[in-house]
């Protein structure tokens, strides 16, 4: 696996194309580092000319900002745009819509102006420009549903480049009773993740799973590290890990592609 | 002698419009209460929004049914207003019909209305039936206990009695102009009301003509009455959904505004070489209080939307933490707001124009801290609502609040806060081990 740093590459005077940002989670979290590198695998497949900040990246601030401390959220912002923009970084792809999100909408008006991409969009490209092929035929036919991460789909309005990913694999994408516009939370956001439920019936990713199991599928996808955790958990909860798989789209495209 | 009706409707009409005028004020300046709201941005694209959502109802037919139904409410509302503007006309002068010069178009015009009032009468039925028959869900939530309940079908009462009474005036007025009564020329055509005639048969023109007085009068006084009543109740966004949409958030749903107050702040922290004294002409702007505890913290569009709200709780049935059984409920947060600021006016009035503290405020007294860190800012309130309503803002605001003057976040998030501040990431990792992943193949 190939992973250079923007720090490496400015010391040979080369600039990548694009930043990976890999955000808290996808450096961290043992199920989110994987999502990770099935995407680092992609890029080198698609020889795509990336870097990664490494340990210049610093969490984005949605989690501070989303609790309410503003004050958290632009020390952080303001630091990691310092970093980018002395850079020179133009183009920022992440696997994290929490990060998408707050770079792309929310940087700008500290002073941090980048195209910023979620992955599977950028994905999505990679495929219409021929430089990956999708044609593993491992998941033909397979029932997959697709959870809407809340920070990709109703926040920022993407809905179709996970689907149309997923169909690419040949798979039967099933939708949940809730999805697109209108899909459930899977309970993470609004740092909810960092903290435990207030009390209820239930908790969110236990609702938001037992629509992913009505539909009975063979995977469910995400395309966010905390749905992913969420999810797994969730599947996991109702003792179905044997049989049913949370993948991320990345996971699902470098799996197909044996990477 | 004979004028007196028309005086006695000039004073009902004075009276009606002068309430509603003057409540109309004091709403404008509870609004006004509220800070400075961020509203640039492409105002073509706002006015599209109010077509589209307010005019083009677009959001309420996600929900078919209900939204088909409050469609033809709607449209019934709009069209009869012609007839409004006939009846005032009538009041005053004394005529009869005055628009029934328009010949056929005339005749077109009072047959459309006269099915849109059958139709808006099936509508308000199976809207009644839902409300207190089917029991949905969505209207049985704790916070609709009482007046809002009360409300919702006080207005299902008044719409169904104005059409009765439009539909009866009609019917006694087509039997006069078939005894060719004096005054009442035949004009109009009577698709729905010349069913209801023949329950008139028999009287005598006297009687018939105290019939259609009767309903003539009524139907204009209730239609005052419903006017003035808006104010007090949630009808008002018959009214409100216009400017409300108007203003509706154009930015992406995920993009949370930007506190200035604190990047100047922040600018200064990260920047020693600042000039200070800079920073402190822009103090002067400073809010002085981060976040919101009260209405008055929160801005102008915020307090609109509270008054603009519905209550039809489709953001609250799409909300998640309501869906698994926790105290959150968006429609309750503007429901709270609105009722807060209600109290602040009251108070207002009360006190020669000034707020005069009362102990309380909209933070605890009516939205609780467990509701208010339940939210996983996920936007579905936001995505659900019909009238661009934007319950979310409220939360965060609040939330700002809490964390930002008073340290009061859950422990658990302190924590994460922490770990933020330290490591920059939310877990208590080190930094320097963020690309470990990239070894571990
Ligand atoms: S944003 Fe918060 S209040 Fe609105 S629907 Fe989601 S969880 Fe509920
Ligand atoms: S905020 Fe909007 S969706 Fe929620 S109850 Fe009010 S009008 Fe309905």
């Amino acid at each position: 696996m190939n992973v250079p740093t923007m720090a490496s590459l400015f010391a040979e005077g080369k600039q990548p194309e694009v930043l990976f940002w890999v955000g808290c989670a996808g450096s961290f979290d043992d199920r989110a580092k994987k999502i990770t590198k099935a995407f680092v695998k992609i890029l080198n497949q698609a020889k795509v000319s990336f870097a990664v900040l490494g340990t210049e990246e610093s969490c984005t601030g949605d989690p501070a900002k989303r609790a309410g401390n503003e004050f958290l959220f632009q020390m952080q912002a303001m630091t990691n745009i310092e970093v980018m923009n002395g850079y020179e970084v133009k183009k920022v792809v992440t696997t994290c819509p929490h990060c998408f999100n707050t770079l792309k909408n929310e940087y700008p008006g500290l002073g941090g102006n980048y195209e910023v991409i979620h992955h599977t969009t950028f994905l999505k490209q990679l495929l219409e420009e021929g430089k990956i092929s999708m044609e593993g035929g491992s998941y033909r036919g397979k029932r997959i549903t697709f959870h809407d991460p809340c920070y990709l789909g109703r926040a920022n309005g993407i809905f179709e480049a996970p689907r149309e990913l997923i169909q690419k694999l040949d798979a039967e994408l099933v939708e949940m009773k809730s999805c697109k516009k209108r899909g459930l939370c899977c309970g993470a956001g609004g740092a909810q993740m960092f903290k435990e439920p207030e009390e209820g019936k239930k908790d969110v990713n236990i609702e938001r799973t037992e629509q992913a199991l009505e539909t009975q599928p063979e995977i469910i996808a995400a395309a966010c590290p905390f749905c992913n955790t969420m999810m797994t958990d969730g599947v996991k909860n109702k003792e179905k890990e044997a049989s049913i798989k949370v993948m991320d789209v990345a996971e699902l495209i470098a799996d197909a592609e044996d990477l | 002698m004979s004028y007196i009706p028309n005086i006695v409707f000039a004073i009902f009409l004075a009276l009606g419009i002068g309430y509603f005028t003057k409540n109309v004020k004091k709403l404008i300046r509870n609004i006004r209460l509220g800070k400075e709201a961020d509203v640039d941005g492409d105002k073509g694209q706002r006015w599209k929004n109010m077509a589209r959502i307010a005019l083009g109802q677009t959001k309420m037919v996600v929900r078919p049914i209900a939204g088909l139904m409050h469609i033809i409410v709607y449209l019934g509302f709009i069209i009869i207003n012609i007839e409004v503007l006939e009846i005032i006309i009538d009041g005053l002068l004394g005529t009869h019909r005055i628009f029934a010069f328009m010949g056929g178009f005339y005749d077109f015009l009072i047959g459309s209305f006269e099915i849109l009032a059958l139709l808006v009468i099936i509508a308000v039925i199976v809207f009644w039936i839902r409300r207190n028959m089917i029991k949905l869900q969505r209207f049985i939530k704790p916070e609709m206990q009482g007046w809002p309940k009360k409300d919702g079908n006080l207005i299902l009462y008044i719409e169904l009695v104005l059409m009765l009474l439009f539909l009866t005036m009609n019917a006694t007025d087509y039997q006069l102009q078939q005894m060719g009564a004096e005054h009442y020329s035949e004009a109009g055509s009577f698709p729905v009301s010349q069913f209801i005639a023949p329950l008139f048969d028999g009287m005598s023109q006297a009687t018939l003509i105290a019939v259609e007085r009767s309903a003539w009068w009524l139907h204009i006084l209730g239609i005052l009455f419903f006017l003035n009543y808006l104010y007090f109740s949630k009808h008002l966004h018959i009214l409100l959904a216009f400017p409300n949409t108007f203003y509706g958030k154009l930015k992406p749903n995920g993009q949370f505004s930007n506190v200035e107050a604190v990047t100047n702040e922040v600018k200064l922290m990260l920047d020693p070489s600042a000039d200070p004294f800079a920073a402190t002409a822009e103090d002067d702007e400073e809010p002085g209080k981060f976040g919101a505890s009260d209405v008055m913290d929160l801005n102008w569009v915020q307090l609109m939307n509270a008054y603009t709200c519905t209550e039809c709780g489709r953001c609250t049935s799409e909300c998640p933490a309501n869906q698994t059984g926790k105290k959150l409920s968006p429609r309750k947060i503007m429901m709270d707001t609105r009722d807060r600021l209600e109290e602040v006016g009251k108070n207002m009035d009360a006190n020669g124009g000034t707020f005069e503290p009362d102990g309380k405020q909209l933070l605890d007294d009516y939205i609780s801290r467990e509701e208010l860190w339940a939210c996983t800012t996920c936007n579905a309130c936001v995505e659900a609502c019909p009238v661009s309503i934007d319950p979310l803002s409220i939360i965060l605001e609040m939330r700002r609040f809490l964390v930002m003057e008073q340290s009061a976040a859950p422990s658990e998030l302190n924590n994460m806060m922490g770990n933020l501040e330290n490591n920059g990431a939310p877990w208590p990792f080190n930094q320097m081990d963020r690309l470990n992943w990239a070894q571990e193949a």
